[in-house]
């Protein structure tokens, strides 16, 4: 049984249905409670020691992961392919940024206590309007949720009520998170420019160079992660998911059929924007940096063919995609840097050509043909007993 | 007859040179007294030198006027003697006779010409009259324009003089400004007035510094110099209005060739997005690859740089229209009907060729060499200097938009084209073949990308990455036009290029990017299907 649905009628009921998210969740709690333990009690010479590194390593691909499922909700499951992701995700991940850099208070380097150093250095006489607050956990992470939120509602409100769909729409997301990083490049923007927003010290009162912190990092992006594949398994699976999938399918039929598709439209995005926002805010701490890279717009590619080479349209397939994606990223670039992209551009061409359904796509006919062996095996096994 | 007429050819020719050695001989005359002379005689002697027809009078002057003319005291031989250094090797002015410098204690044989101030203004008129009086109008105008840097080196009669008997108004109107410069610091009140008026108009640099100079010479209260005042601040008004003017002349300018390379880059696209519903990802990769043909055809032909260009204009569109069709054949073909999976596919292909080419060219940036012809700048009036190689790139858009319609109107394959997209199994049942239309048209709008590489390689550095820097650009022009509607990517190209370059001056470049990217999101929502949207059925198609 998962954790968290001890209280929760309607979702214990919804979650037995789906085995395979199941098994997804019970593998990432285990992952929270094993890779933490592994890595504090067991001592570094030990076979069973985690390094911090793997763990921070295997932090940012639960956080991608995340990333991945909000990603899936509007595309797998809304036809809304969205090639501005990542400008959600790193706005996220700005919030806690900002959040980070108050927090170091006097220890920067010019050690001024009212102003983060890249202000100092810009001689910058007073903390802009929009700093103010972030000096507060609570507001942070409230801001990590609307910052996101609010862009995707203004944006969603105004693309999805004039019928920009499809390509159109891709393309102007793709507008908008080159329009905020080139934005954000700005050293007037207050944001730190183009080194963005790093030298972070400790978050809440924990040092984050430290191995403990590292591990409830890791068990906090573990536990986002099982959150939000609930709140996405709960709303797919709802009436509410039936009409997106409609949607998908057929949005002028919907639409005929009396439906506001643009408010369920408006409804998802929204909430896949917060999930992006989530995911980029714990993301940040664990890499120690944030700056207007993550809004460029490959990255936001790339995370669509995270969902695409995982599976567009499952959400445990999204998690497995951008797990699978990205350890091949990691293990490519360190042992051949030149054919990663290679790779990557192969494998855009390869699965949308080959694999339509993603990598969970070639399960169910090996499953099919492992139930036919096997039935056939026992079929002669019987005859022989005749 | 004929005898004769040579003759006097050669008598003509042989006292023309007659004339000149004389001159010459004169000028050696002249040029060996000013060793004794006192500086009241050195004024007069280098007067009288002026005024001979002799050419070596120029590097003589010159040479007194930067203290480097010497006189031998053994035999008053004049020398140049720009640095008195051991080794140094110094050449008689007048004799073929050179000698090297041994050591320095050699100097004591040498006597400067020393010049005084007055003689220094003389000669530097003297040398100012010799450059605009001698040489092709051009020369001589470029000559009068370097005199209004410092109107004071002319003497005043010489150069009234000089203007009365000038031939080129071009010439003799930049005299006039020079001669007005010089007025402005008269005492006379009157030749100030009028001398203001003649500047009226004038745009060049010099004259708006010499008129605010002379703003703070004057007194607005005293009543006897207010109206001159007035006038001053009146002249300066209209010449700023004017300069204003040039800077909006400017700004279309830049703006314009900006449109233009947009124009390039997403024309394009504008067949394989707009005509075909392609979403081509790799659109940019195509212009990358234009642009590194024309580095290997350079590379290729390195004695013809100037014809490299237009060599590589067809090598190009044949090369990225040969990757288009195999993209096309390879990739596309399967995957017509679903828009968001061919633009991940040709997302892949994009990374693939952007490794590729850096993995043989490496991931530095290529050079490109200008050829001559492109380089340099042209005049419009002398506040506004504009660069050839733009105005080559807004003619060469233009031409390419102009080829591509007469393509898609006029030809057989264009009809076809149009057939396929409009209704595809109508036109294969009339006949065509739509995979090799589609093909075609794949391979052309590519082929098109391509030849903006060509282009863009004369603006921007050529790597790996130049085509990135273009997908979004073109896109959003596209878009902004109208999907399926050359003149529409023609006018959104440009009014995004000349507003690019308006809002500029007051955002900063980047600021100007992000609010046309804001523009056209907006722009978008209003009007989903661009500035000229088709009618009609197409539309559903």
């Amino acid at each position: 049984m998962p954790v968290q649905a001890t209280h929760m009628g309607p979702i214990t009921r919804l979650l037995t249905q789906d085995k395979n998210g199941r098994r997804l969740l019970l593998v990432i709690a285990v992952l929270a409670i094993v890779v933490p333990f592994c890595n504090l009690l067991f001592p570094a010479e030990s076979v069973l020691h985690i390094s911090t590194y793997t763990m921070t390593l295997l932090g940012k691909y639960l956080c991608y992961a995340l990333l991945a499922i909000a990603v899936d909700l509007i595309w797998g499951y809304c036809g809304i392919l969205s090639l501005g992701h990542g400008a959600f995700f790193a706005l996220g991940g700005y919030a806690m940024g900002m959040y980070l850099m108050r927090q170091v208070g006097d220890r920067g380097v010019y050690g001024n206590p009212e102003l983060p150093d890249f202000m100092v250095f810009l001689n910058w006489q007073e903390l802009p309007w929009y700093w103010l607050g972030f000096d507060s956990f609570a507001f942070s992470m409230l801001m990590v949720l609307l910052v996101p939120g609010t862009l995707a509602f203004v944006f969603g409100a105004l693309a999805f009520r004039s019928r920009v769909s499809g390509v159109y729409l891709s393309i102007i997301t793709q507008a908008m998170t080159y329009a905020l990083m080139l934005a954000f490049f700005r050293n007037d923007m207050g944001f730190g420019g183009n080194n963005g927003l790093t030298d972070f010290k400790d978050i809440l009162g924990f040092d984050l160079q430290s191995d403990g912190t590292r591990a409830g990092l890791f068990i906090a992006s573990a536990l986002a992660l099982m959150l939000g594949y609930v709140i996405s398994r709960v709303i797919t699976a709802s009436k509410l998911g039936r009409v997106l999938v409609a949607i998908r399918d057929s949005e002028s039929r919907a639409r005929f059929l009396g439906y506001r598709v643009e408010h369920y439209k408006l409804f998802v995005f929204v909430v896949s924007a917060m999930l992006a926002g989530v995911a980029g805010a714990l993301y940040v701490p664990q890499v120690g940096i944030i700056n207007p890279s993550e809004f460029a717009p490959i990255f936001s590619i790339e995370i669509i063919i995270w969902v695409a080479v995982g599976g567009r349209g499952s959400l445990y397939g999204a998690v497995i995609g951008a797990v699978l994606v990205n350890y091949a990223k990691t293990w490519f670039t360190g042992a051949f840097a030149e054919l990663w992209l290679f790779l990557l551009g192969g494998l855009f061409v390869l699965t949308t050509l080959y694999l339509p359904r993603g990598v969970i796509g070639l399960w169910p006919p090996l499953q099919q043909r492992w139930h036919r062996y096997r039935q056939q095996r026992d079929l002669v096994h019987q005859e022989d007993c005749l | 007859m004929r005898i004769f007429v040579l003759f006097c050819l050669a008598c003509c020719s042989w006292s023309a040179q007659a004339q000149l050695a004389e001159a010459d001989l004169t000028l050696q005359r002249l040029a060996q007294q000013l060793a004794v002379a006192s500086y009241d005689e050195k004024s007069a002697l280098i007067s009288q030198m002026a005024q001979l027809p002799a050419e070596r009078k120029k590097p003589l002057l010159e040479a007194l006027a930067s203290n480097s003319l010497y006189s031998r005291e053994s035999d008053q031989r004049l020398f140049v003697i720009e640095r008195f250094k051991p080794g140094e090797r110094i050449q008689a002015f007048f004799y073929d006779e050179s000698l090297l410098i041994e050591s320095r204690r050699q100097k004591r044989d040498f006597d400067k010409i020393g010049i005084n101030n007055a003689i220094r203004r003389t000669l530097s008129s003297e040398l100012a009259l010799m450059e605009v009086s001698s040489g092709s109008d051009q020369q001589r105008r470029l000559a009068a324009e370097q005199l209004l840097k410092s109107p004071q080196d002319i003497d005043a009669s010489r150069l009234q003089a000089l203007i009365a008997q000038e031939s080129s108004p071009a010439v003799a109107e930049v005299l006039g400004l020079v001669a007005a410069l010089q007025q402005l610091t008269s005492a006379d009140s009157s030749q100030r007035l009028a001398a203001i008026k003649t500047l009226q108009r004038s745009l060049y640099p010099q004259v708006r510094v010499a008129l605010v100079q002379h703003q703070g010479r004057l007194d607005a209260s005293n009543p006897l110099q207010a109206g001159e005042y007035q006038l001053v601040q009146k002249t300066l008004a209209s010449i700023d209005q004017l300069q204003q003017l040039n800077g909006y002349a400017r700004d279309l300018y830049f703006g314009l060739s900006l449109g233009a390379v947009l124009l390039l880059a997403a024309i394009g696209l504008a067949i394989t997005f707009g005509v075909m519903g392609v979403i081509n990802m790799a659109h940019g990769e195509m212009i990358m690859l234009g642009a590194y043909t024309t580095y290997l055809v350079q590379q290729l032909m390195p004695a013809g740089s100037e014809v490299s260009l237009l060599v590589a204009i067809p090598a190009a569109f044949l090369v990225s229209g040969l990757v288009g069709v195999v993209i096309e054949r390879s990739v596309i073909r399967h995957l017509y009907g679903r828009p968001l999976e061919t633009l991940l596919a040709t997302f892949g292909i994009s990374l693939i060729l952007q490794q590729a080419v850096r993995s043989i060219f490496g991931p530095l940036n290529r050079e490109v060499a200008t050829p001559e012809w492109m380089a340099g700048t042209f005049m419009l009036n002398p506040g506004l200097e504009l660069t050839w190689n733009r105005l080559y790139i807004i003619i060469f858009s233009l031409l390419v938009l102009v080829l591509l319609a007469w393509v898609m109107k006029r030809t057989l394959f264009g009809l076809q084209m149009r057939a396929v997209t409009m209704n595809r199994p109508m036109a294969s049942s009339m006949g065509i073949r739509s995979g090799w239309v589609d093909a075609l048209t794949f391979g052309l709008g590519s082929g098109i990308a391509g030849i903006a590489g060509v282009a863009l390689s004369q603006l921007t550095n050529v790597g790996p990455n130049l085509g990135q820097a273009y997908i979004i650009d073109s896109f959003m022009v596209v878009v902004f036009g109208g999907v399926g509607n050359l003149w529409g990517t023609l006018v959104a190209a440009m009014s995004l290029g000349v507003a690019n370059k308006v809002i500029e001056p007051f955002a900063g470049a980047v600021l100007a990017k992000i609010l046309l990217l804001v523009f056209i999101i907006l722009f978008i929502q209003k009007r989903p299907r661009g500035l000229f949207a088709l009618k009609g059925r197409a539309v559903e198609g």
